[in-house]
């Protein structure tokens, strides 16, 4: 599925480089706040679920190839997260959902097809 | 494979500063980007992200400053981290999982969860820790390129 059908599907706000959603594949996703978790456990191609809004995250998503990061309970992103993100080409999404009814929505998106 | 004399595989320096979290993650973005392009499969560039990553965050979490070194080698990529720093009294104990002396600003990062070091190891083909207390620390990590 496109990053695209998945910020529609969920109503998500898009922060950074809504202009590379269509062109962005989803293939599966991970939830988490602890850096070295997502870092050793996410694959390439995962839509991250997180409640971080520092810069390290666009760092974490870039290295491990991720399709984009969904920011959860309507918390916002720093100004220089979204700078680094817009400059690595990173997906940002917001959302006043938390973390349990974004995942489950995701997870019941991708398992539809 | 990786004999000792490793000047000639040399392929990039880097410094990184301690305590500085706000450029955490460029060395290891230098690092990938140098990676790309030589015929490496991703699946591997993407383990060494994770080992660079994790050894960048701890010389800004714990030292005063450091460098990391990439090698690339016909059959294997080679990063060295070495840093001048508090050391590690209890490499056995700092190698356990869940196990951190990380305060709480950097916890608030998402960094602190003692994952960091036992991720290195279970990235890497061929791990070394050493250390001196009150000196530093030294890290090797070796990737093999051919299975
Ligand atoms: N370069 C280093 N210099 C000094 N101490 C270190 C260094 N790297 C790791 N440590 C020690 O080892 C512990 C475990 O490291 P790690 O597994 O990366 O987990 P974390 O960084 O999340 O605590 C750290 O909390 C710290 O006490
Ligand atoms: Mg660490």
């Amino acid at each position: 599925m496109n990053l695209e059908t998945l910020v529609e599907a969920l109503g998500l706000k898009c922060k950074c480089c809504w202009e590379k959603l269509k062109n962005t594949q989803v293939r599966g996703g991970y939830a988490g706040d602890l850096l070295s978790d997502v870092m050793a456990n996410s694959s390439a191609g995962d839509i991250w679920v997180t409640r971080q809004v520092h810069q390290n995250i666009v760092a974490v998503a870039s290295l491990k190839d991720l399709a984009g990061i969904v920011v959860v309970q309507g918390a916002s992103p720093d100004k220089d997260t979204l700078e680094r993100a817009g400059k690595e080409g990173i997906p940002i999404l917001v959302t006043d959902m938390a973390k349990f009814e974004v995942v489950g929505r995701i997870y019941r998106l991708l398992s539809e097809g | 494979m990786s004999g000792d004399d490793l000047s000639e595989s040399l392929e990039g320096i880097y410094h990184i500063q301690g305590r500085d979290f706000v450029d955490a993650g460029i060395v290891s973005s230098e690092v990938k980007k140098s990676l790309q392009g030589k015929g490496i499969p991703e699946s591997i560039i993407r383990r060494i992200a994770v080992i660079t990553f994790e050894a960048e965050i701890n010389i800004i979490s714990y030292a005063q400053q450091g460098t990391i070194q990439l090698f690339i080698e016909p059959d294997a990529v080679i990063i060295e981290a070495n840093d001048m720093g508090p050391g590690i009294a209890d490499i056995d104990l700092a190698l356990q999982e869940g196990y951190s002396t990380a305060d709480d600003s950097i916890r608030e990062l998402g960094f602190g969860a003692g994952m960091g070091l036992c991720n290195i190891r279970k990235f890497s083909d061929i791990f070394e820790l050493t250390s001196e207390v009150g000196q530093g620390t030294h890290l090797k990590s070796i990737v093999k390129l051919n299975g």
